[in-house]
């Protein structure tokens, strides 16, 4: 059997860059003894230090904000003083600091938007602002809020921000864990009159993987978010009573 | 309820419960810090091992951890406790249990004949007075042996699941992850899929995929694509190819309620497969994963810490004689397990209460991108639970899962721990690589990359 088909060494050598075609798995990688040659080794830590440094870099709440072109915005930090509790403790990811939420201003909105920076601050950096300008130009008619800048936050901090303002709906966008292959992929999440600590994920309803180009643009996700806010209000509910009915809707289970 | 006490440095610590105490007795770890159950100091958990070590291994089955009444865990637990085969160790404290686990009266058979008088409470609370180093001492004694078409956990074997894994179940991708772990030797344990969605119709096609290539390369291997139990029993009653059925499983009544299982479906489902007899040296039919914090993620831990809790989940998979069982021990986040000390602890653990409790215990040696750990910690638990004896480790093409977002042990990391360790494959399976030429003159993997093998057609055919 082996010896027959020795002589199709010539095509086993266009054999993987055909397979890569299918799939982005790390396949032919060759060997070194047991081992990766050093070149993928070197691609895999290439890959890892860029979600490690999504995951570490500090929020630059300053910067998202020149990006929201003249959009008020107000800053607020989570119950999670620094990035090592963030990661140990998600429940204080999920609550607001005390004193921060005692300066955010009440009103009468219908949607507050909340950049969160989750687990990759630099999605957030990267995709954040952009996407909140192109929802909020769909948005006629509709009071919103001033946009809140979320340091060491989850997606379920935007409950105690949406109840501390008064806000009627959420929009979450926050940095989703980095993988290998993406460390910039922003999620938005979008909850109907959150309730913290009762509202569940269940309760939400979620856009992941914006990230142009490679995934969801700016306007494909301002266009879902707005056409499921319109009917998040029309029906006054979010969460899997709610459908994205305008496509491909990912709802992500990588939930914060 | 008895209380427990101990003195350390003039203060004296108690502690209310069993539960308490085993939760203080456990070494620092992300989840029981979140869960607030973990020792206010490093003083506080010595007390508790202080007095752990003194607790009756009677004490576990006299106050349960979770209530009898509300718990069907609790319930299967103690209702199939074997008394007879508890009564060598039933005198003894934990301590004692710990230095007789460890001296060489407590060797292979003895330990077989002790395992179903074991309640996952008394490996549990062993555990947490053992160093790692313990934990791989006693653990390489034990020899659980399961089999299907493949022989898993004989003596100077390691196994790996293959697992090829696509973001959209493309069959040309699997196939060609596939064909590369083939190449590397791996898949002696099973071919397995995490499947990106649960419709049967995808799940079935992935199955007949993998069903295919062992019929046509005659593999002695089993193949599993990781659908819910309900998805499966729906196949296997039209009669789609399933080798093992597969499910998530944790140690409490609710945390299983949160995976959509009871022990009722298991118990279908195992029926059913058994049924089908697919196997060729044995008929063990059922695959099993675990992991700690799963139970706590589902807010259904009643106050027990998660290696004790995790330790339930394997009362539950022994029902069932599992062929594999699994803890994904790194995947579900520093929120559970911090850092790559943790992860590896937490590994060792796993491992060891489940081989003493006659699992056939594999690891999804493991880590996220949020979690302090790296390539590094993954070559360091692979090296230790191969001396450990684990049966099987779980492989990815170059250690990077592109479905799951994470990364876990790659082929060559267990080509590493063959050839480190002298492990070899199955030996159903060894053969067969044999046969196909993947095997050279020292019994290891030959490096066939850049030239043509056999089995290229598989990428050939799919890659079309």
């Amino acid at each position: 059997m082996t010896n027959r088909h020795m002589d199709e060494r010539a095509d086993d050598l266009t054999l993987w860059p055909a397979m890569r075609r299918h799939t982005q798995a790390r396949i032919g990688l060759g060997r070194a003894g047991s081992a990766l040659p050093t070149r993928h080794r070197l691609e895999l830590q290439t890959a890892h230090a860029a979600a490690r440094d999504a995951v570490h870099s500090p929020f630059d709440a300053a910067a998202v904000a020149a990006g929201l072109a003249g959009l008020p915005t107000v800053r607020v930090r989570s119950a999670a003083p620094d990035r090592l509790t963030y990661l140990q403790r998600p429940d204080l990811g999920r609550r607001l600091d005390a004193t921060d939420r005692a300066h955010l201003p009440v009103g009468e909105w219908d949607v507050v938007f909340v950049i969160a920076d989750g687990l990759s601050s630099r999605a957030v950096h990267e995709h954040a602002a952009a996407v909140v300008r192109a929802t909020a130009a769909r948005l006629t008619g509709w009071t919103i809020a001033p946009v809140v800048l979320a340091e060491q936050a989850r997606v379920a901090l935007g409950d105690d921000i949406a109840a501390a303002m008064g806000a009627a709906t959420v929009v979450v966008l926050v940095g989703e864990r980095p993988g290998m292959s993406a460390a910039d992929s922003l999620g938005a999440y979008l909850t109907y009159r959150p309730v913290p600590g009762v509202t569940t994920d269940a309760d939400r309803n979620c856009l992941s993987n914006i990230r142009p180009p490679l995934g969801l643009t700016y306007e494909g996700a301002a266009g879902k978010l707005a056409a499921l806010m319109g009917r998040a209000r029309e029906l006054g509910v979010t969460g899997v009573g709610l459908k994205d009915e305008s496509g491909d809707g990912d709802v992500s289970e990588r939930l914060l | 309820m008895s209380t427990y006490t101990s003195t350390l440095g003039g203060r004296t610590y108690t502690f209310g419960t069993l539960a308490r105490l085993l939760a203080a007795a456990g070494p620092e770890r992300s989840g029981d810090r979140l869960a607030g159950l973990a020792a206010e100091s490093a003083q506080e958990r010595v007390a508790a091992r202080w007095a752990l070590a003194e607790v009756p291994l009677a004490a576990f089955l006299a106050e349960p951890l979770i209530p009898y009444e509300t718990d069907d865990v609790t319930r299967l637990i103690l209702d199939t406790h074997d008394a007879a085969a508890f009564a060598p160790v039933s005198g003894m404290t934990v301590g004692g249990f710990r230095e007789w686990l460890l001296s060489e009266a407590a060797d292979a058979e003895t330990l077989a004949a002790v395992s179903p008088g074991l309640t996952p409470e008394v490996v549990a609370a062993v555990s947490k007075l053992m160093g790692n180093a313990d934990l791989v001492a006693v653990a390489r004694k034990v020899r659980v042996v399961t089999a299907f078409r493949s022989t898993i956990g004989l003596p100077g074997r390691l196994a790996t699941r293959l697992q090829p894994n696509h973001p959209t179940d493309d069959p040309a991708g699997v196939a060609a992850a596939l064909l590369d772990g083939l190449l590397l030797g791996s898949g002696d344990a099973v071919l397995g899929i995490n499947p990106a969605t649960d419709s049967p119709k995808a799940v079935r096609d992935l199955l007949e995929l993998l069903d295919g290539v062992i019929q046509r390369y005659a593999i002695p291997t089993q193949s599993c694509v990781l659908s819910h139990v309900t998805t499966s029993v729906d196949l296997m009653a039209r009669g789609a190819p399933v080798d093992l059925v597969f499910q998530s499983i944790a140690g409490t009544q609710a945390a299983n309620a949160s995976f959509g299982v009871t022990l009722g479906l298991l118990d279908e489902a195992y029926e059913a497969a058994r049924e089908l007899d697919r196997g060729t040296v044995g008929k063990n039919v059922m695959y099993f994963e675990t992991g700690q914090g799963s139970a706590l993620s589902a807010n259904a831990h009643h106050g027990v810490d998660q290696q004790t809790v995790e330790a339930r989940a394997y009362a539950v998979a022994r029902r069932y004689q599992p062929l594999l069982v699994n803890t994904v021990v790194g995947f579900i986040g520093p929120e559970y397990l911090y850092d790559g000390r943790q992860i590896l602890r937490a590994a060792l653990e796993d491992h060891l209460c489940g081989k003493l409790l006659g699992l056939p215990m594999g690891l999804d040696i493991c880590y996220t991108n949020h979690a302090d750990a790296d390539d590094d910690d993954i070559a360091t638990m692979l090296t230790m639970l191969g001396v450990a004896g684990a049966s099987f480790v779980i492989c990815t093409p170059g250690g990077d899962d592109i479905m799951l977002n994470y990364q876990s042990a790659s082929y060559h990391d267990a080509l590493y721990l063959r050839e480190v360790l002298g492990l070899r494959p199955a030996p159903e399976f060894e053969a067969w690589l044999e046969s196909i030429g993947l095997l050279d003159e020292r019994g290891s993997i030959r490096d066939v990359s850049g030239t043509a093998h056999p089995l290229t057609a598989i990428g050939k055919e799919l890659a079309a």
